[in-house]
């Protein structure tokens, strides 16, 4: 028995952990921005940490259940409401069938989860539920989340009403957040004044800041070394013989506003690239709403290890609680 | 040539070839990324080629970045003993140029232009020296093209112009990307052709489009149901400008699920290229119209 839209929202999508492996074919890894949410709001109703929920950006859907089932609500403060009462973030709620799932406003953060226990059916595609819109890829034929769409629901494990993740273990988002950044790839194309500067100011959150990636702007141009432009890459001094990008590579075209790309990342293309956020501030990333004001942290290899140790750590605790 | 190698925080290390793009940049690139493939190194999830350069994505949890970093370098010299020689094939692709849907969005975006007065394929023509947009259309489909980075989005091509450097086309990104760009344009950045697999934004110069499609995420298409990414890198492609009665036969043959690009296998020599370019070219022509 499926569970029925009766509005999207703004930017809801069913996203899973996403599909790696074919990125070299620019098809990005895609999957939940904030991963730790979505594996705590599926570990919360029973499921499989990989299991498909839904990711609602700023805004949550008004969803109408048919069957009873449990759900989780993480990421984001974004609380629900069920049949017009409001209901805990980050706990496992039971749901009667008939019942209908709203949403307050976003109070913090950017991104909210919704998992359903047995997790949203939908078919795999290249290994993965996970909508990568712009190749129509995943999800419900290839798109976003529409009003009147019914989505597919898996079979229930366990029953885990009840179950509730303590605050001590969810992430908090101070302002300005801090983005860890280990400089590198074509960092040796800015001057070391211009470097030092980007550590140094405060950037806010560009209203063009998506799953592909984030735009931030406010700080100051980058001043370029004086070079020869190589054969292939075009005569702006931001400009690289088209090359493969990371993840969470920060690229600054024309050396004017910086774009972190995110989980569904363009593979490549011709803008250099200053350093890479770290593995464990990805997440956060996809936690911060247009307008927010973030700082970037210059770190070495050593402190970006220790942060992913201390990232797997708190998701082991959760895991721990319900083990 | 020797590498540059960087980490790209805890999970990439990103190696830079040259810094200019060549086939021999190309060759070394793809020899270096087959060296890491046969490798089988555990904790590697990804590896991307690219035109000049690579990047492998990895987990630092099953392989220390420095362990990894140290591996790789050792690989290079493996690498470079690689002979440079492909099996590869050669494609034939249709090419509406001056289309109208591209026009329509050329015209859309002018504001984002060098030279909003004409439109891309004549800017292109003009600043690469050509008199009039025929002769370029002629330099553009004249001769054999090399596939040296499939990316960007959904398995888009970049291709590379198989002529001598003094003879190759070069054209500016435009000044802003555009938000939109039609399926399938034959676009133009630096010194790269592309084929934009579906619709969306882009900042290369637009010059035409093909009716063959390249991407297809149901798979439904004949040639595209083994998997829905056409290209891969090494691909030879030779444009074929058609107009625009042929066009709409080819888009009505590719609904009815009867279109068959023309596709010949053939070996690619770095070498041989190097020593008599036009002889190489005449070579794969004849293999791509040999029956």
């Amino acid at each position: 028995m499926p569970i029925n839209v009766k509005s999207a929202g703004f930017a809801t999508s069913i996203q899973d952990l996403g599909r790696p492996g074919y990125y070299h074919l620019g098809i990005p890894i895609g999957g939940a921005m904030d991963r730790f949410a979505l594996r705590c709001a599926n570990i919360l109703v029973g499921n499989d940490e990989g299991a498909a929920g839904l990711e609602c950006a700023f805004m949550g859907p008004e969803l109408e259940f048919e069957t009873d089932c449990v759900i989780a609500v993480t990421g984001a403060e974004l609380p629900p409401k069920l049949d017009g009462e409001v209901q805990p973030t980050w706990t496992a709620l039971p749901v009667k069938a008939g019942q209908v799932l709203t949403f307050d406003y976003l109070r913090a953060g950017a991104r909210a989860y919704i998992a359903i226990s047995g997790g949203i059916d939908v078919p795999e595609a290249l290994g993965s539920r996970s909508t990568y819109a712009i190749g129509a890829l995943g999800g419900i034929e290839g798109r976003p989340v529409q009003n009147g769409d019914a989505l597919p629901i898996g079979k229930p494990a366990t029953a885990t009403a009840g179950r509730t993740i303590p605050d001590s273990l969810r992430r908090s988002i101070e302002a300005p957040a801090e983005l860890r950044v280990v400089p590198g790839l074509y960092w040796h194309r800015i001057t070391d004044t211009s470097g030092d500067r980007f550590f140094d100011e405060t950037w806010k959150v560009a209203p063009e800041a998506d799953r592909m990636g984030y735009r931030f702007a406010g700080g100051s141009p980058l001043d370029f070394v004086e070079r020869e432009a190589p054969f292939g890459a075009g005569s702006d001094p931001s400009n690289i013989t088209d090359a493969c990008y990371p993840y969470g590579s920060i690229q600054v075209p024309s050396g004017a506003e910086p774009i972190i790309l995110h989980r569904d990342a363009v593979s490549g293309g011709g803008y250099f690239m200053l350093g890479t956020v770290i593995s464990a501030d990805m997440d956060l990333i996809g936690q911060l709403p247009p307008n927010a004001e973030a700082r970037f942290v210059r770190v070495n290899m050593q402190t970006a290890l220790a942060a992913r140790q201390q990232r797997a750590d708190r998701l082991n605790a959760v895991r721990a609680l319900f083990a | 040539m020797t590498a540059r190698f960087s980490f790209g925080a805890d999970e990439h290390i990103f190696v830079e070839v040259s810094e200019d793009m060549s086939l021999e940049a190309f060759f070394t690139s793809l020899s270096m990324t087959n060296a890491v493939r046969d490798a089988n190194i555990p904790g590697i999830t990804e590896i991307c080629p690219a035109n000049a350069s690579f990047q492998i994505k990895f987990n630092p949890d099953q392989i220390h970045p420095d362990d990894l970093m140290t591996e790789l370098k050792r690989l290079e010299q493996t690498a470079q003993q690689a002979e440079p020689v492909l099996n590869t094939r050669i494609i034939e692709i249709p090419v509406l140029y001056q289309d109208p849907w591209t026009h329509e969005t050329l015209m859309r975006f002018r504001e984002r232009h060098q030279d909003p007065d004409s439109t891309d394929i004549e800017y292109a023509a003009r600043i690469n020296g050509y008199d009039t947009v025929a002769d370029f259309i002629e330099a553009h489909s004249g001769a054999p093209w090399f596939v040296s980075m499939v990316g960007f989005v959904s398995g888009l091509p970049f291709l590379y112009q198989m002529v001598d450097r003094d003879r190759q086309i070069q054209v500016p990104k435009y000044l802003r990307p555009r938000t939109d760009t039609p399926k399938l344009t034959v676009g133009y950045g630096g010194c790269f052709s592309c084929i934009y697999s579906v619709r969306g934004a882009g900042g290369y110069q637009m010059f035409g489009i093909t009716p063959m499609p390249i991407y297809d995420p149901e798979q439904k298409i004949g040639y595209l149901q083994d998997f829905m990414v056409f290209f891969r890198p090494g691909d030879i492609v030779k444009w074929k400008p058609i107009d625009r009665a042929e066009y709409d036969d080819c888009v009505a043959q590719v609904e009815a699920g009867t279109y068959q690009p023309r596709i010949r296998e053939v070996v690619f020599s770095l070498d041989e290229f190097n020593s008599d370019i036009d002889a190489t070219n005449a070579r794969l022509m004849e293999a791509l119209n040999a029956d």
